[in-house]
């Protein structure tokens, strides 16, 4: 299990966030997460422009073993995709943290929602329990 | 209870991620299925089988029972060594396993049937042998390495004697021979060429190690579930069961149908021919994103079926299944992918033999 960075905040379904310099907050799933599905074959990734609710469904990362949804951690405007796991979606596999990103969105609620996600020690309490 | 193979702690001590299958702790990767997929078509990748039930049948009137027993003919094995693949039905002519017969002597035959249907397995033979005086014995004392992949054979020679190799390099596909100690099949479940081995419990450790310095990769259940689904091949359980007959599961070649044979379930396999076999299997091949999985609905002109077997296929880097559709079936169909009809195209298979793809680029 690799080191989970401290910077990060985390879903219990296994998503995480990252606060930017800029305000915007980037999306992904944990490396628990991908060691979990196994080899990643596709990732339907949320258009630009879309705006998605914190709770809802707003990527689908799917592996030779199943199909996934990714929930959104927290609400906002997608300003950006990470198109490259279009063609390689083992990067999640690879660096679930770093190039494996899914989305950044320009967030509507943030103090609130985040009040509601895990820092890294209480999620690497919830997967150890998991294990 | 869990069971493990004689190659357990091997298998942890390389790392693998182990899996519950059929009541055994079993490897499911050593990291990347897809990756053990590769190295199988590539080069060549090895598979602890030690789970599968290696049963013994000897009497002088075996293959008198094993004509009676199975629905593929027994008299096609002629000469010592030769192997043949088929399914033992019940009365109704549905399917109890699928398994490989081997010949050995007059007196001696070895069957390979499935890890999760021993038990009823074991049940059923003892049952029918009864009336041929067939001594029915399991080997648990032996473990199974299959060895896959267009390097396999050259790798497996490389550890044989003088002797043994001469005798193994010869070999014809669905054949075995012994020496030094194994019982060597050139036969399999990936699609490509390679061999089963039979052997003590006690040599399997050194064989499966002394493999992986001749260069062959472990691989796990989930990839050898890709490459077998990319050949072709059926997975009892998912692909066939009791319910279903050879003809509704692809398996008609394995029927032979020879004059004044009687077999068990030949009277329901014929009575539902002459009906009309209402439910075929067939095969499927998704261009778009996404993966077709085992009980997804197919959408038809002629009714819904669905899917049997569906996967990821590492080769073509699309989604492949099988599908139970009802007969008739012409053209593509569409299957319901988490709530969404994706169109589907019907594809003869293997997808995938010796390395190459068998399906028309579109």
């Amino acid at each position: 299990m690799i080191e989970i960075p401290g910077d990060l905040k985390f879903l219990k379904s296994h998503e995480w966030v990252r606060v930017e310099d800029d305000g915007s907050v980037t999306v992904g799933i944990s490396d628990h997460a991908q060691s979990l599905l196994g080899d990643l074959v596709y990732v339907e990734l949320p258009a630009v422009g879309d705006e998605v609710q914190a709770g809802n469904a707003s990527a689908v990362v799917e592996s030779v073993k199943a199909a996934s949804d990714v929930y959104a951690p927290v609400s906002g405007k997608v300003t950006s995709v990470n198109e490259a796991l279009n063609d390689k979606p083992e990067t999640i596999n690879e660096d679930a943290y770093g190039e494996g990103w899914i989305y950044v969105v320009k967030p509507s609620n943030l103090a609130e929602e985040s009040e509601e996600l895990l820092d890294p020690d209480a999620y690497a309490e919830l997967i150890e329990e998991d294990e | 209870m869990t069971q493990c193979t004689v190659l357990n702690a091997t298998h942890r001590a390389l790392g693998a991620k182990m899996v519950d299958f059929g009541g055994w702790d079993m490897p499911l990767n050593y990291g990347s299925q897809i990756e053990e997929h590769h190295a199988v078509r590539r080069d060549a990748g090895m598979f602890d089988v030690s789970h599968m039930t290696v049963v013994d049948l000897r009497g002088p009137r075996t293959r008198e029972f094993l004509r009676y027993l199975i629905a593929n003919d027994i008299d096609k094995l002629k000469r010592s060594g030769k192997a043949l693949y088929t399914c033992m039905l019940n009365e109704h002519g549905g399917v109890i396993d699928d398994l490989i017969v081997y010949f050995l002597d007059e007196a001696f035959f070895r069957v390979v049937v499935n890890a999760a249907t021993r038990d009823k397995d074991m049940a059923w033979i003892e049952k029918q042998a009864a009336a041929f005086d067939v001594k029915v014995t399991e080997r648990a004392d032996l473990a199974m390495i299959a060895v896959q992949g267009p390097n396999a054979r050259g790798n497996v020679h490389t550890l044989l004697s003088a002797a043994t190799r001469e005798k193994v390099e010869k070999l014809g596909k669905f054949s075995a021979a012994e020496g030094d100690g194994l019982f060597i099949a050139r036969t399999g479940y990936t699609g490509e060429d390679g061999y089963e081995i039979i052997l003590p419990q006690s040599k399997a450790v050194s064989l499966w190690n002394s493999l992986i310095a001749a260069g062959v990769a472990p691989a796990g259940l989930g990839a050898r579930d890709t490459l077998r689904l990319e050949a072709g091949m059926n997975l009892y359980g998912q692909d066939m069961d009791e319910t279903i007959t050879p003809w509704e599961a692809g398996l008609a070649w394995t029927i032979a149908l020879n004059e004044g044979r009687d077999f068990i379930g030949r009277n329901a396999l014929e009575r539902r021919h002459a009906e009309g076999v209402a439910r075929v299997m067939i095969g499927l091949v998704l261009e778009d994103k996404g993966v077709l999985r085992h009980g997804q609905r197919v959408v038809t002109a002629h009714g819904d079926g669905e899917i049997l077997s569906g996967t990821f296929s590492p080769t073509l880097g699309k989604s492949i299944a099988f599908a139970r559709v009802p007969a008739g079936v012409v053209g593509d169909v569409s299957v319901d992918i988490r709530g969404k009809l994706v169109p589907v195209r019907v594809a003869k298979y293997p997808f995938v033999r010796d390395g190459k793809s068998q399906i028309d680029a579109t």
